[in-house]
């Protein structure tokens, strides 16, 4: 896949994100499209799990700490084979296995999250597993900002950095905002990397919605040998649509026609303004 | 038969969420006492306490998405005086913070006023993680809570007045969506289950927003069968009404309970102890959420799928009549 390709994939991944919101008129809107380039590189660049080796214990893992941006993972794993994308338009929906956070009811979700704070104790008991059978898997998480507050994050990294795992790469979603407001009101998070590092982590900063750099960032794990590796990944709550980003309303709005109208054009935009330089060239 | 056609919405006067009455009895307190203290998680929308915070941003504090700390510190306040309400999501309050309820709040004697927002499956296809159907069983496994569960404005407004004014620690659970008044009578009571209905061949107990349904089944087999259901209001879980659920067993030869909780170990199980311990043995069933994976859906989609309706409660009763 080329870089052209995979940057349309994330526009799509995130028409698809409003798409079957809107269907099952509920969903953490904002949070999804934030996360949406992480997952994208993810699985399509970096982790060795598809639905043929999703029962081989030697498989990456990816455990989603903030569960409600689910839409995302759904979309992902959809693309990626692990069930039909018209299943998602039972979202939500009276007796569908697609729950408005992650299952493992759900073909390819790997721990059933949706209460913030516990995704990091469970990769940190994946990753020790890993160590113990000697086996080179790695485990990635992905942890809202928000979340951080949940004092059980920081017993995990403490776990984490005292059994050296460095197949653990620890993700922040650092798009600055929660649901009442901005981190920095509502329970402040800086300075957040002398915090990982303190905690025996190797911190690295990257542009969250910039696939390139992710990817780039993610090909050197690990960062250093034996030390747990953290991404702070800056992104944008909302990513994609103007009058999302960075707004709070968009935390769990759901777009009625005209949003989702609006929105759908925006993207489409992108997806020619993509596609054009790639039409020159040849 | 549809349950929502088995009462006219026009015979019981619709009120609103017993959340906004919740936020709107909270605030009317704080306007005459400043010791009254709002401790949230990053759930001041979720408990509409936006227009509370605006007008005293002094007696609101914020803790980030960090329940267990909302507790210790409810604990803390509550221990220099203040008169707490922690206010969170009941799934994270009663789980999340189990050991900072049993430990700092109930065990230390704290009178923090607990307040479970969302409860039980309020929040319906968000799934498991965010249903709190273990809260009434948790809580009465633990020595010193109170554990009320509304089921109208009324309930909610006493039920809040009274956690303010007590000394002692008091659990509050409420969901989100309107409620009607189950009543008229102006006789709540902690710890006093409120006869809304009279009926003769059964009686529902019911709590919370399983109220409104027992009263549709009442009616419906009126209407349709001649079948006479009492209907209980039973917004106390603990300490239960022992008094009345005598009388009840004494007069009733049908009993049913119904609760949006797991059947085990909440109001049913309460009664049916109390009541085989007591020297009654009445015909007996016990509605709830199944012991299974909860089905996807809306709360009431929910409701309907595990009979907790007009016609799911009247469907038991007759088969329990028949017995
Ligand atoms: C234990 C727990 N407490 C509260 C919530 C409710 N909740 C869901 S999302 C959210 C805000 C999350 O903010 P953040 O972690 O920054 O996520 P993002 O901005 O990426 O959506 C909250 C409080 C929850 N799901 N789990
Ligand atoms: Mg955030």
């Amino acid at each position: 896949m080329t870089e052209i390709e995979l940057k349309l994939k994330s526009l799509e991944y995130r028409k698809k994100i409003l798409r079957y919101i809107k269907m099952a008129s509920a969903g953490h809107t904002g949070g999804s499209l934030s996360c949406t380039d992480i997952l994208n590189v993810l699985y399509n660049r970096i982790m060795n799990v598809n639905p043929q080796n999703f029962k081989n214990n030697e498989r990456d893992r990816y455990i989603q700490s903030k569960g409600h941006s689910v839409e995302a993972l759904y979309v992902v794993l959809a693309d990626q084979g692990f069930f039909p994308e018209a299943e998602l338009e039972t979202l939500c929906k009276y007796k569908s296995h697609f729950i408005g956070h992650p299952t493992r009811k759900v073909p390819g979700v790997e721990q059933n999250t949706g209460a913030l704070g516990h995704g990091l104790a469970l990769s940190v008991g994946t990753a020790l597993a890993a160590k113990l059978d000697n086996l080179h898997f790695k485990v990635f998480t992905l942890l809202g900002d928000g979340e951080l507050a949940e004092g059980s994050n920081w017993e995990a990294l403490l776990a984490a950095s005292h059994y050296k795992l460095d197949n653990l790469v620890v993700i922040l979603d650092y798009n600055k905002l929660q649901i009442t407001g901005p981190n920095a009101e509502v329970m402040n998070l800086e300075p957040v990397i002398p915090k990982f590092e303190s905690f025996g982590c190797s911190v690295r900063q990257v542009d969250g919605n910039d696939l390139k750099e992710l990817e780039n960032n993610l090909l050197d794990v690990p960062f250093e040998k034996g030390k747990p590796n953290v991404i702070i990944a800056q992104t944008v709550k909302g990513k994609g649509v103007s009058y999302m980003e960075n707004t709070l309303k968009w935390h769990h709005g759901v777009p009625n026609d005209q949003d989702y109208k609006l929105a759908i054009e925006e993207l489409n935009n992108q997806i020619s303004q993509l596609q054009k330089p790639q039409l020159h060239e040849k | 038969m549809r349950s929502e056609s088995i009462i006219k919405p026009s015979s019981l006067k619709m009120g609103i969420p017993n959340l906004e009455a919740f936020s709107n009895t909270l605030q009317n307190l704080a306007e005459s006492d400043n010791d009254i203290i709002v401790v949230t998680s990053d759930s001041r929308g979720s408990g509409k306490l936006v227009p509370f915070g605006e007008k005293y941003p002094e007696q609101i504090v914020e803790v980030g998405i960090a329940e267990q700390n909302l507790v210790g510190i409810s604990a803390g306040l509550a221990s220099a005086g203040k008169k707490v309400f922690a206010v969170s999501p009941a799934c994270f309050l009663t789980a999340r913070s189990f050991e900072q309820v049993k430990n700092d709040v109930a065990y230390s004697d704290n009178p923090v006023n607990l307040i479970g927002i969302s409860s039980g499956v309020s929040y319906g296809a968000l799934g498991t993680t965010h249903h709190s159907l273990h809260d009434f069983a948790a809580l009465r496994a633990v020595n010193n809570i109170t554990i009320i569960c509304p089921a109208d404005n009324y309930e909610t407004e006493q039920a809040i007045m009274f956690a303010a004014a007590s000394d002692f620690p008091v659990y509050i659970r409420f969901g989100k969506k309107p409620m009607p008044f189950v009543s008229e009578s102006k006789d709540f009571e902690v710890g006093k289950g409120r006869l809304v209905r009279e009926g003769k061949d059964a009686v529902v107990i019911a709590t919370g927003e399983t109220v409104f349904p027992a009263l549709e089944a009442a009616q419906y087999l009126e209407d349709n069968h001649n079948i006479q259901i009492g209907v209980v209001s039973m917004h106390t879980v603990k300490p239960l009404d022992g008094g009345l659920l005598k009388e009840l067993a004494k007069s009733y030869p049908v009993m049913l309970t119904v609760e949006e909780h797991m059947v085990n170990g909440g109001l049913g199980e309460a009664c049916a102890a109390f009541l085989i311990q007591s020297g009654f043995s009445p015909k007996f069933k016990i509605m709830g959420i199944p012991d299974e994976y909860t089905i996807t859906g809306s709360q009431v989609e929910i409701f309907e799928h595990y009979g907790i309706s007009g016609r799911g409660i009247s469907k038991e009763i007759l088969e329990l009549i028949s017995l």
